[in-house]
């Protein structure tokens, strides 16, 4: 057991538990954050994917005892900014949600992709996914939905 | 207001909770109390439990098996043979003998490592010997075509694919007096009550199904719920306690039901270069426990002469029992196996006579008023030859074909499919016996129907359907996932049957509705009225076995890698019939998804067991396609308005996954100028063929 301090959704939060539960349970069942999902469980699908320090991770891969000090940003806390909306509304309009389990995991993989490079190519955007599966949409619509934010919200990354 | 074009698009009504992460599937609620419940399985394929010793359990822990099961110990499915928990006999690995249920899942997982069960072990079936239903129809002359004639002989195969929806299988439930309310990932809300009444023995009022949101079920989550459905009610009806059962990725890839492994041997008598006769012989793997397994059949004997008139058919197929894990539905429902293997054999009967296979095929298209292999009739337009046209155009299919001839390592395919939509026969009239109900109040309409969106959309074009005939706006459409205490049996989520069957019912009922609009409150029951032609007999595969058939053409083109034998799709045309639209880039979604599984059962999912054990447990052993696999896919819609569905509307769900195979199979074949018997042709097996010769 140790005392783990870290930056969650902008908050600062200090908790007294087991260092080697994965990043993903703590979220889940500690602060009720069940946006990030878990598809796998051995870091493969991204469906668990949140931000620490800005970085794409899979959150079921991680260790709690990573997390000291850092900055966890997940869909919950991702979704009250300004580049989601950019997103969201990007994958509206491509059709990129289906049964929408991967989704959450698909735009934190879009804003760690456009966050590096906004003007990404196709293939670009292809690694950027490559990490996320998607069981439903044979992907073309999510990486249309990228192309998209890439262009809507242009000045934004 | 909404007086245009239904096919125009709408932002889909669930798009918002989805990207936040606020839509609750199943794993994200949480009941005060909640317990964990883990499974006990065998290790063992097959044989008899001798003794079981459970380890000493804590306090709050409880063990729940065949004992506690206090209806009948039989999964409610189309054919009864499934236990809820085994009485003793063991017929596949990990097969489920009891639960263990407590509050913390360390806990859990170590109290199942430490039961110990004797077993006296049997010999296990893996051999397709033991037929458990057999079929067989004959179309014209039958046998009799095959008499003294000489005849063209191959046989294909098919292998496992695994549904691999993103979200893994669960419920959770509580109890509520002498209640059981169960949450879960779920096809079909209705085949879980039904499945949970006859478990417990209990009326129907004691049981409650609630839909949460589906994450992916492609077939996956149609029958096999009912079983841990019906384990987790016997639970917390002895336990009395909500408790939840979710599998994790490995179990659940382990134990769940995935597509039948299919052989399939044909024989073609041939007269003025056309197939006169054609003989099937097809096999399937059930797996330990029949199922759905006959219906999976009969609809793979159904599509055998694929999208093509063939005159005289003798046509038989088996269900085998093994000892393997249970195969059952999946998006396509033994289609995508039969046109494999039709698209194929049409393709290597041109090439054994030095005919065009293309042309070969365009000269047996089944037409308008032709007779179907079961003697029903198309009844519709068949718009194929033009489909075909504008496939061609799209892709420059002709010149590349030719160029790839003379070239090596490239090459283009193209698959000519349909899908029957709706139930096998009457299937619809006398099984599901569909009901819907729409509710006005005041100003809003409710939608009560058990057709559950798992990704499909259903949500949207349901609503879009209602407000559109109303000519309200959508705002005004109530739609929420279904709950058995609210909302009449439309049906399954399952067939291609949504927007077609229950679609068509509930644009009967909107029609009421409005003519009743001035009327503040009130409630409109509608039942599925089988069209009058619709004659069936299952015993014999005579009659319509479908009300209408979607179709579709897929060309794909490849590249195989000359040194690893990989292969890169590099690009997909589609042309698709499913009649009429009710919002395009919903179907463009299903287009997309559909031949994105198909192009992967063709290719490159790889599933097998070696002596009953699946090999693939997991994402990474399991390989689905990611982003770096897909190519450019260009879809085009035809209209085609069917008659009984609203606005036109047929079946598209299943549609999309089947051409996907046989295209990119063909493609392969001509880029590695080798016959392609079976799928997935992996870069093992196009070293097997090229090695060969």
């Amino acid at each position: 057991m140790a005392k783990i301090k870290f930056k969650l959704n902008g908050e600062f939060q200090e908790i007294y538990t087991n260092p080697s539960r994965r990043l993903l349970d703590v979220l889940r069942d500690d602060f009720n954050l069940t946006g990030p999902k878990e598809g796998c469980g051995e870091g493969e699908c991204g469906a668990c994917a949140v931000l620490m320090n800005g970085e794409i991770v899979n959150s079921c891969s991680v260790p709690f005892a990573n997390v000291i000090n850092k900055e966890i940003i997940t869909i919950e806390g991702f979704s009250k900014t300004k580049r989601y909306e950019v997103i969201k509304d990007a994958f509206a309009e491509a059709g990129g949600v289906q049964c929408g389990f991967c989704t959450p995991g698909m735009i934190i993989a879009t804003e760690s992709l456009l966050n590096k490079n906004p003007n990404p190519t196709d293939f670009e955007i292809k690694i950027g996914l490559s990490g996320n599966l998607c069981r439903c949409t044979g992907y073309n619509l999510i990486i249309e939905a990228v192309k998209i934010a890439a262009k809507e919200g242009e000045g934004l990354w | 207001m909404f007086l245009k074009d239904i096919s125009i698009s709408i932002n889909k009504v669930d798009n918002e909770d989805k990207c936040s992460g606020k839509a609750k599937y199943v794993a994200d609620y949480k009941l005060d109390g909640m317990l964990y419940a883990f499974t006990v399985r065998s290790s063992i394929s097959k044989g008899n439990i001798l003794t079981i010793e459970y380890p000493e359990l804590p306090e709050g822990y409880f063990v729940v098996d065949h004992k506690d099961v206090t209806g009948k110990n039989i999964v409610k499915v189309i054919f009864d043979d499934m236990p809820v928990f085994t009485t003793g006999e063991i017929t596949y690995l990990y097969e489920p003998i009891s639960l263990i249920i407590g509050p913390e899942k360390e806990v859990l997982t170590d109290l199942v490592k430490r039961v110990k069960i004797s077993y006296q072990e049997e010999e296990p079936l893996f051999d397709w010997t033991d037929s458990v239903i057999r079929y067989h129809f004959d179309k014209g002359e039958g046998l009799k075509a095959f008499e003294n004639e000489e005849k063209i002989i191959f046989d294909y195969e098919t292998s496992y694919q695994e549904q691999a929806y993103i979200e893994t299988q669960g419920f959770i439930g509580y109890p509520e007096k002498d209640k059981v309310t169960l949450l879960g990932s779920i096809q079909c809300p209705y085949y879980v009550k039904n499945a949970v009444i006859q478990a417990l023995g209990v009326d129907e009022d004691k049981v409650r199904i609630i839909q949460t949101t589906v994450g992916g079920a492609f077939g996956g989550k149609e029958e096999f719920p009912s079983l841990i459905g019906c384990q987790l009610a016997v639970a917390i009806k002895k336990i009395n306690k909500p408790i939840q059962l979710i599998y994790e990725r490995e179990e659940d890839m382990l134990v769940t039901t995935k597509r039948h492994p299919s052989r399939v041997h044909f024989e073609a008598v041939i007269k003025n270069n056309k197939i006169y006769g054609l003989k099937a012989v097809v096999g399937i793997d059930g797996g330990a426990n029949i199922g759905l397994s006959g219906v999976v059949l009969s609809r793979a004997l159904i599509a055998c002469t694929g999208a093509y008139s063939i005159e005289n058919l003798d046509i038989s197929g088996d269900v085998f029992k093994t000892n393997t894990v249970p195969n059952g539905a999946f998006r396509g429902f033994g289609a995508p196996q039969m046109f494999f293997a039709i698209e194929m054999f049409f393709e290597h009967v041109a090439k054994t006579l030095g005919l065009d296979p293309l042309e070969f095929k365009l000269s047996h298209l089944a037409k308008q008023n032709d007779y179907t292999s079961t003697m029903g009739i198309f009844r519709d337009p068949v718009l194929m030859p033009e489909m075909v046209d504008k496939v061609i155009k799209e892709s420059g299919y002709l010149a590349k074909r030719a160029q790839y001839e003379k070239e090596e390592f490239k090459g283009i395919g193209m698959s000519l499919f349909f899908h029957g939509c709706g139930f096998t026969g009457s299937g619809e009239q006398n099984h599901i016996k569909a009901k819907v109900k729409l509710k006005k109040d005041k100003d809003k309409v409710y939608i009560l129907i058990a057709a559950v969106d798992m990704g499909q959309g259903v949500k949207t074009s349901f609503r879009k359907l209602v407000a559109h005939i109303l000519d309200i706006d959508i705002e005004r459409v109530i739609f929420d996932n279904p709950d058995t205490d609210f909302v009449p049996d439309s049906g399954p989520t399952v067939a291609s049957r949504t927007m077609m069957i229950v679609g068509g019912i509930v644009a009967r009922a909107a029609k009421e509705v409005k003519e009743r609009f001035n009327e503040e409150s009130f409630v409109v029951q509608k039942q599925y009225e089988q069209p009058d032609y619709i004659k069936y007999d299952e015993a014999t595969f005579k009659g319509d076995a479908y009300p209408a058939y979607s179709w579709g053409v897929n060309v794909v083109e490849v590249e195989v890698d000359k040194d690893t034998y990989q292969v890169n799709v590099k690009k997909t045309w589609s042309v698709y019939d499913i009649g009429k639209a009710i919002d395009e880039r919903i179907v463009m979604g299903q287009a997309d998804g559909g031949l994105a599984q198909g192009l992967a059962y063709g290719y490159l999912e790889v599933m097998k067991h070696k002596q009953g054990k699946i090999m693939q447990k997991n994402m990474t052993d399991y390989i689905i396609p990611t982003a770096m696999d897909m190519c450019p896919m260009e879809t085009y819609l035809f209209d085609n308005p069917y008659a009984y569905g609203p606005y036109g509307a047929k079946g598209v769900g299943e549609l999309s996954l089947i051409g996907g195979a046989p295209a990119v199979a063909m493609a392969i074949e001509q880029a590695i100028k080798r016959k392609v018997f079976k799928i997935p042709v992996t870069p093992e097996y196009i070293m097997e063929l090229i090695d060969n010769g």
